[in-house]
């Protein structure tokens, strides 16, 4: 990377917002964070949260009636969030690329694995068949898919799940983007084939030097391979900061409540913790703090909307309560409460 | 692939002798034909002969059989009427019909796909209203009366294009007479076919909006997007061929329908096909026409079917053939 001091993608007061009949939701509202080469950073929350219209959002593919209303993008200096259609489908897997939650879902059924790779390479480089098809051959070894000759040839409901979403990381890698957005790309597969996948996406991070945001709700995951974490929550980070500060000891009372929800072995026989009551909905959100109905720490602040504050060094938090280290210490059950 | 074909002509053989036992005894029920062949001042003995000639003496079962056997050679039986076989009277009126339901299909393919991709794309348009409107209007409307506006128009009012008949110059190709080889040809099956048409074009209209508007939140959409394809690679390749699999079956179907049921188109237009052919067999009760017209039909469903099948293995490769309940 010629600058790394800049970085591959500065994401500013992000707005999403969805103007729907029944009202204006906002699934992204006030998002910022930035990835450099080489990182990894991780969205983290729960359904809803609005980490995936944040993908879509950097992708400019956010479906009517959403719209990208504020902030900016910037990829690599340049303002992306209100750039031409033009434009966006140059960078779009080119420079920026994206895999999908679903891999049962991502490929075109009635097209042949060949076919959707090779119009990936020829839509933003003049170059042969051939040479496009020997280019997607490589990628798919990369990937870790054997035969791969004969499996280009092959349709999508011929792969299993886990080498279904190997082909979309292969087309994803194909032009070697500078940036990857995976959307959960491990949830729906197995463990196994997840910590294989895992493996080699970090390897592949490494080696390129590409930036990655991965989007998920599992803690683990986020833990092994990213550098720093966004925690959501109803279309706001909540906190934000490297992943081992953030997961040893988290400021945000919902960080906490997700970090406690992991199952572990050390409290075997307990009941499950988790966060009591649901992601209110973004119709109508409670006024002040959206964490407020389901938060433990809850005081009369909360009716008014937290701003980001530093608790902790290099880390933005928004609460007006936020845990202090000893608190997070002994993990408490007042979460579950 | 040639074990599900055997299976499915058999049970076509199947489906044909059941229709020809429903189509045989319903045509039985329906009247006596001698009131209508025999003439008011014939004698007694004038009379027996016509019916004994005809077969009409004998009862049900043995007439029933008698056709039968004479069908699995081929004979359909004798045209009452014009004491010609039944089967080559339908087969010298068959390429007419076809001729006007091919180009009826040409015209809901070439329009009715078009429109409905562009009604879906963007459903809330006006243009998307409009067509959608229109392919109520195609759907609702009884055939007759915009045939007869269709004349009034372009015939009378216009005078652009001629209102009755097949155009004169019939030319041959691989034994099939044709008219569509010249303009003239052209010129006569425009209103009949955009009359037949309407409204498979309406219905091809709804059924492509539909798929349309299903497959372009599919994720696969979302995702050719993310590689960068331009709006129209994805549309014409990662949309159509999905949209195409609901699109072949119906037109499939409805192809049978259009072949069987341009009866009321033909009468309009004075075009000389089958569907003719059976208004005026019925009118004189000239049952061998009316029964080798409808197995004919049922041929027809039954072989469409088929390509169907086949024709979906082609567009979606998750079908293979032995997976299909035959």
């Amino acid at each position: 990377m010629a600058n790394s001091d800049v970085p591959t993608l500065e994401v500013r007061n992000l707005q999403t917002h969805f103007f729907t009949r029944a009202g204006v939701v906002k699934a992204v509202d006030d998002v910022s964070f930035s990835v450099r080469p080489g990182e990894v950073l991780g969205l983290v929350g729960e359904s809803g949260s609005g980490k995936t219209v944040t993908g879509f959002s950097i992708l400019g593919l956010v479906d009517e009636p959403g719209r990208v209303v504020g902030g900016e993008i910037l990829y690599k200096g340049e303002n992306i969030a209100n750039a031409s259609d033009e434009r966006m489908r140059r960078l779009r897997g080119n420079n920026i690329a994206m895999i999908f939650q679903d891999p049962m879902m991502t490929l075109n059924p009635v097209l042949r694995v060949d076919t959707q790779m090779i119009e990936a390479i020829q839509a933003h480089e003049n170059v042969s068949r051939n040479e496009a098809w020997e280019r997607s051959r490589a990628a798919l070894e990369q990937v870790g898919i054997p035969a791969a000759e004969e499996r280009l040839k092959s349709y999508p409901h011929q792969f299993s799940g886990g080498m279904r979403q190997r082909v979309a990381i292969a087309i994803a890698l194909l032009n070697k983007p500078d940036l990857i957005v995976a959307d959960e790309p491990t949830t729906a597969l197995d463990v196994t084939i997840q910590g294989q996948i895992l493996y080699e996406v970090q390897k592949l991070c490494e080696e390129t030097g590409t930036a990655m945001i991965w989007i998920t709700h599992d803690l683990s995951v986020v833990a092994g391979l990213a550098d720093e974490i966004c925690v959501m929550y109803a279309g706001r980070v909540v906190e934000h900061g490297t992943v081992n500060d953030v997961l040893d000891n988290p400021a945000h009372p919902y960080t906490l409540g997700l970090i406690n929800s992991v199952p572990s072995r050390n409290r075997r026989g307990e009941p499950l913790a988790q966060i009591p009551g649901m992601t209110p909905s973004l119709l109508n959100l409670p006024k002040g703090c959206p964490f407020k109905t389901r938060c433990p720490r809850v005081g009369p602040d909360c009716e008014i909307e937290p701003a980001i504050t530093h608790p902790v060094t290099a880390r933005d938090v928004r609460c007006h309560y936020p845990v202090t280290a000893g608190e997070a210490a002994a993990p408490t059950s007042e979460v579950t409460a | 692939m040639t074990v599900f074909i055997i299976r499915r002509l058999m049970q076509a053989a199947l489906v044909v002798l059941i229709m020809s036992f429903l189509v045989f005894s319903g045509v039985f029920l329906v009247g006596d034909p001698t009131e209508i062949l025999v003439a008011d001042d014939a004698d007694q003995a004038e009379r027996a002969a016509v019916i004994e000639s005809l077969g009409l003496d004998k009862p049900f079962h043995i007439q029933y059989l008698r056709f039968l056997t004479k069908a699995a050679e081929g004979d359909l039986g004798e045209s009452f009427v014009f004491n010609e076989p039944a089967l080559q009277l339908i087969l010298d009126r068959l390429p007419a019909t076809m001729e006007l339901a091919i180009a009826a299909l040409l015209i809901s393919i070439v329009f009715g796909i078009p429109l409905g991709v562009i009604a879906g794309l963007k459903p809330d348009a006006v243009y998307s209203k409009f067509i959608m409107t229109g392919s109520i209007l195609g759907f609702s409307l009884p055939t007759f009366w915009v045939g007869i506006m269709l004349i009034l128009l372009f015939s009378v009012q216009l005078g652009w294009l001629p209102s009755t008949g097949r155009g004169d110059e019939i030319h041959y190709v691989f034994g099939f007479p044709t008219s569509l080889l010249t303009l003239d040809g052209w010129s006569h099956v425009l209103l009949p076919a955009v009359n037949l048409a309407l409204f498979k074009l309406s219905a091809v209209t709804r059924l492509a909006r539909a798929g349309t508007r299903e497959v372009v939140h599919q994720d696969y959409v979302k995702f050719a997007r993310a590689k960068g394809l331009t709006d129209q690679r994805v549309i014409f390749v990662h949309v159509l061929k999905n949209i195409l699999i609901p699109v072949v079956t119906v037109l499939g179907l409805e192809f049978g329908g259009l072949v069987a049921f341009s009866v009321v188109t033909e009468t309009i237009f004075a075009w000389p096909g089958i569907g003719k052919l059976l208004i005026d067999s019925i009118g004189l009760l000239d049952r061998p026409v009316i029964v080798a017209y409808l197995m004919i039909i049922v041929l027809l469903f039954v072989f469409l079917n088929l390509m169907v099948d086949i024709c979906y293995s082609l567009l979606d490769p998750r079908v293979r053939l032995q997976d299909i309940k035959a």
